[in-house]
């Protein structure tokens, strides 16, 4: 186990590596030069070269990924060139909506997905299991952001229960969780219908196994099997996937953050785009990159703690 | 044939069979304004109604399709295109320095949020439907190679590759006549749940305003200008979501249909 992690830290080391070089390098590709766009069209050309040397801007590219990067490993991410204030503090202070909307969402997918999957197995093959299936067709097609209009249209406008965007902020819990509802069950239900459909398709596979022929022998109803020897074994592909689902909802949260105004990570982006506010961009890309490799990481470890048949890979 | 792989097949074939009418005729010439016939419901003159400008909704979504399906579609191409190859290239080369190479670059690929980078991409070189194609093509390119490589491994052991190998055929021309033919099924099926997802990443990069440009229409930013007017008319939010919705359920019933169908191991299952 042992040589396994450290083959895996190793590995993830690199890929933060190269993680953080690919996104500097396309930031760093983008036409346009950042002091000319903060001074405007009508600056001197002295002022905006006196301001490329205060930003570091006059530096070759090595000299300043390693600047950078040395930066970055010291929690520095340097400044805003629109707001003058430390991103540090700023992807902070996003990620405190970003992370509960990614947890509420995985947690809301799981709820749904667990007593759907669960139970389209238990029927397989009949019509339950044909209408579950189909309905998680159904939301796998569906476009999140477009079911976040709809529920907004339906639970904001229409019935007026929850409000259509905006966040109130933590000082006020009952709001500020009211307020992430809308856009978790937006971003959970295309993630639940994936998750059902994975743990049905787990729990069948288990179906042939000796173990269960054992269960069954041993007078378990067919039910008893299922939630006490089945579903453990079909946890671990089930895992993974929820692994990659919180990264996909981290990232994910993006557009839905636009949909319903909230002060997350994905705002922050967009709006540092339209300022060509880059060095944000840079790091709250990274961030977000940084979170998925990690959340895999800790997904392979904890599947390798599970499964010892994985660590000789 | 199964009832999923027919409504498939319709769903797709609607979508395909409109986005291909569009190159030659819609009901009216969206670049018409009619101001005074703005955000009128469905009608027997407008089916799907008209927008905030007056367009008919039916000719506006019959355009999108062309755009979310052009995108979609290149950005496979691109996928296949680099993917196949990097596969047949591992797969001749199992348990090489090559392999390990390529394998690796690909799990590096995959960690990446593809979202996030799309969305970096189209930031950093300017929004426009050609940015979005590369955007969303680059992170096809992983998912085909693994594909492939997964797919020909097997049959690099049969015995026919065997003779191939006796008789003198080197790696390349052995990937490219036999191992290729027999792992097509598994690229068509790959392709076709890659191109559903496609136009998923499409809307939602043209909804955010990364996709296609006006005055170029395509369902996401349908949705995007819908957005503010959803309380007045809701035909207008509702119709460019049902397109895609209808579409990418469509491609999806088609790639599993086309898999059962395809997979002789899965018809003897049945």
């Amino acid at each position: 186990m042992l040589r396994y992690v450290f083959r895996r830290t190793i590995s993830l080391g690199l890929s933060l590596l190269v993680a953080s070089a690919v996104v500097f390098a396309v930031v760093e590709l983008v036409p346009g030069d950042p002091a000319s766009f903060m001074l405007g069209t009508g600056a001197q050309p002295e002022t905006v070269a006196a301001l490329r040397e205060q930003l570091g801007l006059d530096q070759t590219l090595p000299v300043r990924y390693a600047a950078w990067a040395a930066a970055l490993l010291q929690g520095d991410f340097g400044q805003s060139f629109t707001y003058k204030t430390p991103i540090a503090g700023m992807i902070l202070d996003r990620m405190q909506v970003s992370l509960p909307l990614a947890m509420m969402a995985l947690l809301l997918a799981a709820s749904i997905a667990f007593p759907v999957g669960i139970y389209a197995a238990a029927r397989r093959g009949r019509i339950g299991d044909a209408a579950v299936m189909g309905g998680t067709q159904l939301g796998i097609a569906l476009p999140n952001f477009w079911f976040a209009m709809l529920l907004v249209l339906l639970f904001a406008i229409t019935l007026r229960w929850l409000p259509a965007g905006g966040f109130p902020g933590w000082g006020q819990p009952g709001p500020a969780i009211k307020a992430l509802i809308l856009p978790a069950v937006a971003l959970a239900l295309p993630q639940a219908a994936i998750l059902a459909r994975v743990l049905r398709s787990a729990l069948i596979d288990t179906q042939g196994q000796d173990y269960i022929r054992t269960a069954r022998a041993k007078g378990l109803t067919a039910g008893q099997t299922l939630l006490r020897h089945a579903l453990r074994n079909a946890l671990i592909p089930v895992l993974t996937i929820m692994g990659m689902q919180f990264s996909f909802l981290l990232a994910g949260a993006i557009i839905i953050e636009n949909v319903f105004y909230l002060p997350g990570l994905g705002r922050l982006i967009f709006q540092a785009i339209s300022q060509r506010d880059l060095i944000v961009v840079q790091s709250a890309v990274l961030v977000l990159v940084a979170a998925v490799i990690a959340v895999n990481f800790l997904v392979d470890l904890a599947y390798a703690a599970i499964d010892p048949r994985l660590r000789r890979r | 044939m199964r009832p999923g792989l027919l409504v498939g097949c319709l769903l797709a074939g609607v979508a395909l069979a409109a986005a291909a009418l569009s190159l030659v005729w819609t009901p009216y010439d969206i670049t018409q304004l009619a101001i005074a016939e703005k955000l009128h419901g469905p009608s027997v003159a407008h089916p799907f109604g008209t927008d905030h400008f007056g367009r008919d909704m039916l000719s506006m979504a019959m355009l999108g399709a062309r755009v979310s399906i052009a995108v979609a579609l290149v950005a496979v191409g691109i996928g296949m295109g680099a993917g196949v190859p990097l596969g047949l290239l591992a797969a001749a080369n199992r348990g090489g320095w090559l392999d390990e190479v390529i394998m690796r670059g690909n799990d590096l690929i995959f960690a990446f949020p593809s979202l996030v980078i799309a969305i970096l991409i189209t930031a950093v070189f300017g929004p426009s439907a050609v940015n979005a194609i590369i955007a969303i093509g680059i992170f096809n390119i992983p998912v085909f190679a693994r594909v492939t490589r997964g797919g020909a491994l097997p049959i690099w052991t049969l015995d026919y590759i065997r003779a191939a190998e006796v008789s003198g055929k080197g790696g390349t021309l052995i990937s490219l006549q036999h191992i290729l033919p027999n792992i097509a099924n598994l690229l068509i099926v790959q392709g076709t749940i890659q191109f559903s997802l496609g136009i998923l990443a499409e809307a939602g990069l043209s909804y955010v305003g990364l996709g296609a440009q006006p005055p170029t229409p395509s369902w996401g930013r349908m949705l995007a200008e819908a957005q503010t007017m959803v309380t007045l008319a809701p035909h207008v939010a509702v119709i460019p979501g049902l397109c895609i919705v209808l579409t990418v359920l469509g491609l999806n019933l088609l790639g599993d249909g086309l898999r059962d169908a395809l997979d002789p191991r899965l018809r003897v299952l049945r």
